[in-house]
């Protein structure tokens, strides 16, 4: 009997979370969110593991410090930045279309978060990297 | 126009799959008249569901490469000729067999709420004089939702809590919240907010996407949290 037959159930594959096909912008923003959301995390315990070093002494401190100018930390502070501009950003666009307000523009302040994010970010990596050398 | 139709086929017990079948179908053809074609020329094993060919029904919702599509109104010059047609049945719901899913997670869901078919219509003509065919007392016109489940194939959220409400049971709460018609309101806020209502929606939009009748889900959703906000700051302020 057709009543009989059992659905296959609904189970997403990890890998499906991967599959951007025939998604669009406001899936790239929501996807954005979270990857930039993880990687502030990881941030935030690096940020607090590093300080740690001022508790060990000033050596520790001073060979820290030195490392963090080497460029592939500078580019790590160049990714920080990309991300904490593309959660902020966004985060503004969600509260305020999470209020009600500008909806339907919902679209353009995406494309205005990355604008904004794409500038600031290249003016940071400018900023960072002529300060060093 | 020539095309490649490559379908998603699964029986129980057996593994998933695709068959691809070439058909032929005149250029003003939609993707289900190619479906059809499929399964009159090759395989008639193929299941899916299809009725009033007109996006009335909302029956055919299905994934046409990898976007959700009422393929009896998509046509088949949006694709070209010689393309393949990659076709998924919908997302997020069981699939029963081949591309026909368990379409009760719509119907459940749209019980909740109390399914608001009819509503009160403006005036049709532009100068407001509405002249009404003898024996109508006044018009009514049914919501736009086809209640396709598009948007809930659409939506990511969907996919990661089983419970939440979905975009189509949202709108359809925010439209009878604008228009109660004697519902009980109270409890259409309770349902909605809840961490399976409303507050499970990360504003992804892939609703508003989908939907092929303008509901515009999405926006629908943001005024349903703007309303229960300023609900719950006017009974904070002792208001009712």
């Amino acid at each position: 009997m057709a009543s009989d037959v059992q659905p296959k159930p609904v189970k997403r594959k990890p890998i499906e979370w991967f599959n951007l096909k025939g998604k669009r912008v406001g899936f790239w923003a929501y996807v954005g969110m979270r990857l930039s959301a993880i990687g502030l995390v990881l941030y935030l315990f690096l940020h607090l593991a590093v300080l740690s070093q001022l508790a060990v002494g000033p050596t520790a401190w001073d060979n820290f410090v030195a490392l963090a100018k080497s460029p592939i930390f500078l580019l790590l502070d160049v990714i920080l930045i990309i991300g904490i501009l593309v959660h902020g950003l966004n985060g503004i666009r969600l509260s305020l279309i999470g209020f009600g307000i500008g909806v339907p523009s919902h679209k353009l302040m995406l494309w205005l978060a990355v604008i904004l994010t794409i500038v600031f970010s290249i003016l940071s990596a400018l900023a960072i990297f002529s300060e060093t050398h | 126009m020539k095309l490649n139709v490559k379908i998603y086929r699964y029986k129980p017990g057996t593994e998933p799959h695709y068959d691809t079948f070439p058909v032929e179908v005149p250029e003003t053809a939609n993707v289900l008249d190619a479906l059809e074609r499929a399964w009159a020329d090759h395989d008639m094993s193929i299941m899916f569901r299809h009725a009033c060919h007109h996006a009335s029904c909302g029956s055919c919702g299905l994934l046409v490469n990898d976007q959700e599509k009422l393929p009896c109104v998509t046509p088949v010059t949006d694709y070209g000729e010689g393309a393949t047609l990659k076709i998924d049945p919908m997302r997020n719901m069981p699939v029963i067999t081949d591309l026909a899913v368990d379409a009760s997670v719509v119907y459940q869901r749209m019980e909740l709420i109390g399914m608001p078919i009819i509503r009160n219509a403006e005036t049709i003509r532009p100068d407001k004089r509405t002249i009404l065919p003898e024996g109508l007392e006044t018009f009514g016109r049914f919501e736009n939702c086809l209640e396709c489940g598009l948007c809930l194939s659409a939506c990511p959220v969907m996919a990661t809590d089983p419970q939440f409400l979905g975009p189509m049971t949202l709108a359809a709460a925010e439209r009878l919240l604008a228009e109660p018609r004697g519902a009980d309101v109270d409890r259409v806020y309770r349902l909605v907010d809840d961490e399976h209502g409303v507050w499970r929606c990360h504003s992804s939009f892939e609703c508003t996407e989908a939907c092929p009748y303008e509901v515009d889900p999405g926006a629908a959703i943001m005024r349903l949290k703007r309303k229960i906000g300023m609900r719950k700051l006017k009974r904070f302020f002792g208001g009712s």
